[in-house]
């Protein structure tokens, strides 16, 4: 049996875990001590090392990612820390900077450090107020502490860190809208290559990290890479925060090594609400292709999650039962997808629209199966046809939901309608069961 | 129509502490709008001019911004602007419900103000608190765990100029040009106020504390 290993999240219970002398106490920023006495080089090597992959949805290996920047070019670097949490389903990196925004702030300063950047961003969604004023504070208090500024601790490292807010767009979550809309434009994709290592903020060198990855390396800095790739399975090494919400009995935050299974998180949040049985779920957001409970048993790794023909993406588990219309969901993230689509590629912003359009008809009923087949097709022409993974993300609600749900999709037009009573899958229908 | 000579002063003042963040004045143009919002509630076209003017670029290519994301409003928005997650999950465990009751309680719909400006409401996308749904959200503070009772309570409230708190957030729900000012990069000094989780980021914690699971010890001697 898998079991929770609290790290990230060891510390939230503490009234004041969001403080830097809350965090100090818990032995916060020795890494930061430890790092500034190693060569930078080491420390991509340890990262390089603990296997950790990016825990933004993509699972790019994170020290390979620093090791692309180019040294002694002579150019500024930059570390621009992706907070812009919006993907469907995804809402474990900002319970994790309200909570314990140091992690995260102590693992800027040490990941500038050995990709020797002397500015950083933490560009975070707009949304989140309480959130925003929790990283500026701990910022400041870094400041005031001498763990940011110049010459941090003597070491000679110099380093200026900018809390960042964004105003609402789910794309600036890809990570070239989001240098641009950092940058002051529109938050739309660039073509790659050149990718962000080569030219990125400004055209220079850049660094673009998840919060929960970043958040994850001054674990590795003081325990060891062994330590870190003692967890987690062959190749997707470490722990993660797995999201559960939706149909469960106790959803919230679980922070266990990946491999995990969702039966064994099922069991741990006390299962699918009582009297209800599991119908469909997102392994790792609404852009992860959804799984049934043929799946309860897949190992929640990258590659385990592959193979079974999704994405581990943001272990963002939304569960839902079986008075959940499925056409219903689809159409609403559909609605998403087309609200989101920036509109730079044509396949991505009309096909989004397309499918809105067609899914709102057959949601109420009206079409064929003929239908179906044309949302395949569309779908064949959305995916991997654009810069960024939005369209393709959008794809994926779709063309699942018809692989495992087709008959769903049927009863629709037979009855003219949707088959399933809405106040059923509400929380207080719940309740009165 | 323009700024007043006192609130040009004041924000070109806190302007030019935005650009200079920045190795590039341009980067501070989506926190110079939010300062824009925490002036005058909604981007005009003297906002867009005076950003234009500041940061030498032209009003076409700032309104080309202003148009591309949702938090920046065209027209005013209430003191206190009130959304509905309508995302899938959250419109499945009931925001759907809240959301047709509440905008008909009110009589507004989308992105609609009340005739007091009091409130405004919004069908938001996911907020990220997907654990605690059906969420909604005031000035971008968090309301978790709502149903059609408490969110129609909670907008008689706002209209009647009752201090409101936020589920997981600061002791009360500061108005929306207050939070304007904290998107805009200033500390309000309130980061301290309420709890540091809400129960639910807390139930894995719990469990293994419960349990006694922990992460594994490292071995002595690591780095």
């Amino acid at each position: 049996m898998t079991t929770l290993t609290p790290i990230l999240t060891k510390y939230w219970d503490r009234p004041d875990s969001f403080t830097r002398t809350a965090y100090e106490d818990d032995g916060g920023y020795k890494a930061l001590r430890t790092a500034l006495g190693m060569a930078q080089d080491d420390i991509v090597q340890a990262v390089k090392d603990s296997g950790l992959r990016g825990r933004g949805g993509a699972g790019f290996p994170t020290g390979m990612k620093w090791g692309f920047i180019p040294q002694g070019d002579g150019k500024p670097h930059y570390l621009v820390v992706n907070a812009d949490e919006s993907e469907p389903g995804t809402c474990k990196d900002i319970p994790l900077m309200m909570a314990n925004p140091h992690a995260l702030v102590e693992g800027v300063i040490i990941s500038a450090y050995a990709i020797r950047a002397n500015i950083a961003f933490i560009y975070v969604r707009g949304e989140v107020l309480h959130v925003i004023r929790r990283l500026q504070q701990a910022v400041a208090e870094a400041y005031e502490a001498g763990y940011i500024g110049a010459d941090i601790l003597g070491s000679g490292f110099d380093l200026e860190l900018v809390v960042h807010s964004g105003a609402g767009a789910y794309i600036c979550g890809e990570e070239t809208a989001l240098l641009d809309s950092l940058e002051g434009f529109r938050g739309q994709p660039r073509l790659k290559p050149p990718f962000p290592a080569v030219a990125g903020l400004y055209g220079g060198p850049t660094v673009i990290n998840n919060v929960e990855s970043i958040a994850s390396v001054p674990s590795i800095v003081t325990n060891g890479a062994d330590w870190f790739a003692s967890m987690g399975t062959e190749k997707s090494k470490g722990f993660g925060i797995f999201s559960l919400s939706g149909h469960v009995t106790r959803p919230g935050q679980y922070e266990a090594p990946l491999g995990i299974t969702l039966r064994e998180l099922l069991d741990m949040a006390g299962g699918v609400r009582a009297g209800h049985r599991l119908k469909f779920w997102t392994p790792g957001g609404s852009s992860t292709p959804i799984f049934t409970d043929e799946h309860l048993d897949v190992p929640l790794d990258f590659e385990s999650v592959g193979a079974a023909g999704s994405m581990l993406g943001t272990r963002a588990l939304q569960i839902f039962d079986e008075t959940t219309c499925v056409v219903r969901a689809v159409l609403r993230w559909s609605e998403f997808y087309a609200h989101e689509s920036c509109g730079k590629c044509t396949p991505c912003r009309e096909g989004t629209y397309w499918y809105k359009q067609m899914l709102k008809r057959l949601e109420q009923g009206q079409g064929s199966e003929t239908d179906l087949d044309t949302l395949l097709d569309l779908s064949d022409n959305i995916l991997g046809r654009s810069f960024c993974a939005l369209g393709d993300g959008a794809t994926s609600p779709v063309t699942s939901s018809i692989q495992y749900f087709r008959d769903e999709y049927i009863r629709h037009f037979e009855t003219g309608g949707c088959p399933f009573d809405q106040a059923a899958s509400t929380v207080w229908a719940g309740a009165k069961a | 129509m323009s700024f007043e000579p006192e609130v040009l002063e004041r924000l070109e003042r806190d302007a030019k502490e935005i650009i200079a963040r920045y190795p590039k004045p341009r980067s501070a143009l989506l926190p110079l709008l939010h300062l824009m919002q925490s002036e005058e509630g909604y981007i005009s076209e003297h906002g867009i001019q005076l950003c234009a003017d500041l940061l030498g670029i032209t009003p076409a290519q700032v309104t080309g911004v202003v148009t591309f994301y949702t938090q920046y409003k065209q027209h005013p928005v209430g003191e206190y602007h009130v959304g509905v997650c309508i995302n899938s999950l959250c419109a499945i465990m009931g925001g759907d419900q809240i959301w047709r009751e509440l905008s008909e309680y009110v009589g507004v719909g989308h992105d609609e103000a009340t005739e007091d400006g009091k409130v405004s409401l919004e069908r938001i996308e996911c907020n990220a608190a997907c654990d605690y749904a059906p969420v909604m959200m005031v000035n971008w503070e968090f309301f978790d765990d709502m149903t059609p009772e408490k969110a129609k309570r909670l907008v008689d409230d706002l209209r009647a100029g009752k201090q409101v708190a936020p589920t997981r957030g600061a002791e009360s729900v500061c108005s929306w040009k207050q939070a304007s000012r904290v998107l805009a990069g200033f500390n309000d000094g309130r980061a301290g106020e309420g709890a540091q989780a809400g129960y639910a980021s807390l139930r894995g914690l719990q469990l293994a504390k419960d349990s006694g699971w922990a992460a594994p010890e490292p071995e002595r001697g690591a780095e």
